[in-house]
């Protein structure tokens, strides 16, 4: 169970939004959906730590955290609009970058757990790979793995589906929802509807729903 | 053949001081300019001015009045070196303020959606640095950074200005006193052979960078 709470977020006078809240059941996908410069990825921004609010707190399971705290950011998983997946490094080692600098886990024990989540996502042939060699679709799977390698609680995507065409569209439906079933918890920021109608347990409209005074 | 014997002792004398400049200033200049190239992104006005001066100052005058002043200049005012010290610390300021502008260029190219994939994955600064944005440097500066490395090679020739014998000036001495163009032939060719060096292990190191994009 997640809960966002009285998220605030100003750039000078002008209010992003404010006193935002928001719930996630575990398993859940919650889509925030409304027409771009809205704000919405930078609600998701503000989640992960990229820009500061001014107020929010986030409860995760039980454990509160105000926004901005970097044990917060390594608790969720962003899978960027353009991926940003490290273009020097392998898919594999795409994957096992974080797990093993970050939280010192072993080479071995990394390489597992990324074979794992490759295998998961059919990217098993494109391990030794470059992301300059791999499609957006397979992109955007291997930047969901990479998230998915550092155990997040919930994991977020910033419009996943800007840039790519219907049938990569519904590989990533299907993706989502399989993580669904795993029990993975996810927060979608889109403006692209019926893709919000096929992945959405809950929409929340960024532009009606939300208070900006 | 016979007079190449001859002189070969004093050639060799000078191709150890030349190559001896060359590897201190790649060993000195590399790690300072990255530095320097990192101060002049710093935040503080007062860093960045600090820089631009120090490089202004170096890409503004002369390697060869640098070295007059360090070795000359500074004694006069109670600053010694012996030779060799003034001459690989002239190289050394000077080359790492062409680099710095070198790698700034490269850090520039990194896309900030690198760092803030390596933010949200819970990379620290310096975790970031070496891990994620140097390598990628690296790739990009290598092509300009051969330009600096050939030119060192050449460079290397204005320490005689400071009396130290190198290989240009063990040839002069040759061919001065035999009346002779034989000792100059034989360090063109000494020159020639060693930025072809540098040139060979840079297009390898160009190539083996080519595997990703």
């Amino acid at each position: 169970m997640i809960k966002i709470k009285n998220l605030t977020k100003t750039y000078g006078d002008k209010v992003i939004f404010k006193d935002l809240s928001l719930d996630l059941e575990d398993a859940e996908i919650l889509v925030v959906t409304g027409p771009s410069g809205s704000g919405k990825t930078t609600l998701i921004k503000t989640l992960t730590g990229l820009e500061d609010a001014q107020a929010g707190e986030i409860d995760l399971n039980g454990q509160t955290y105000q926004v901005g705290d970097p044990a917060l950011a390594a608790k969720i998983g962003l899978i960027f609009q353009d991926f940003n997946l490290f273009p020097h490094l392998t898919v594999r080692k795409n994957l096992t970058l974080a797990p093993m600098t970050v939280n010192k886990v072993s080479a071995a024990e990394a390489n597992t757990k990324a074979d794992e989540l490759l295998e998961t996502l059919g990217l098993t042939e494109q391990a030794d790979s470059y992301p300059y060699q791999l499609s957006g679709g397979q992109k955007q799977r291997v930047g969901i793995a990479r998230a998915l390698a550092m155990n997040p609680q919930i994991i977020a995507y910033d419009e996943p589906t800007s840039g790519l065409d219907g049938k990569t569209t519904d590989q990533v439906v299907q993706v989502m929802l399989d993580l669904k079933k795993a029990g993975v918890t996810q927060l979608v920021v889109t403006h692209d509807l019926p893709f919000a109608d096929q992945v959405a347990d809950t929409v929340f409209d960024f532009e009606k729903e939300v208070r900006r005074s | 053949m016979n007079y190449f014997f001859e002189i070969l002792p004093n050639i060799t004398a000078g191709l150890k001081m030349t190559l001896g400049i060359f590897f201190v200033t790649i060993i000195g200049s590399i790690p300072l300019g990255i530095v320097v190239s990192l101060a002049m992104r710093s935040p503080y006005f007062s860093i960045r001015w600090l820089v631009n001066g120090y490089i202004w100052l170096m890409r503004g005058t002369p390697l060869l009045l640098q070295l007059i002043f360090i070795y000359y200049g500074l004694a006069m005012v109670g600053v010694t070196f012996t030779r060799f010290d003034a001459a690989a610390f002239a190289f050394i300021i000077n080359y790492a303020a062409y680099l710095a502008e070198i790698f700034r260029g490269g850090l520039q190219a990194i896309p900030k959606g690198q760092f803030d994939a390596a933010q949200v994955l819970g990379l620290n600064k310096i975790q970031t640095f070496f891990k994620i944005v140097l390598p990628q440097v690296i790739k990009i500066v290598v092509p300009s950074f051969g330009n600096e490395v050939v030119n060192l090679v050449k460079d290397t020739s204005l320490i005689y200005v400071i009396g130290l014998g190198d290989i240009l000036r063990a040839g002069s001495i040759a061919a001065a006193r035999d009346v002779s163009l034989v000792p100059y032939v034989i360090v063109g060719v000494l020159y020639l052979i060693m930025t072809a060096i540098v040139t060979l292990a840079l297009r390898y190191s160009e190539k083996r960078l080519n595997v990703w994009r």
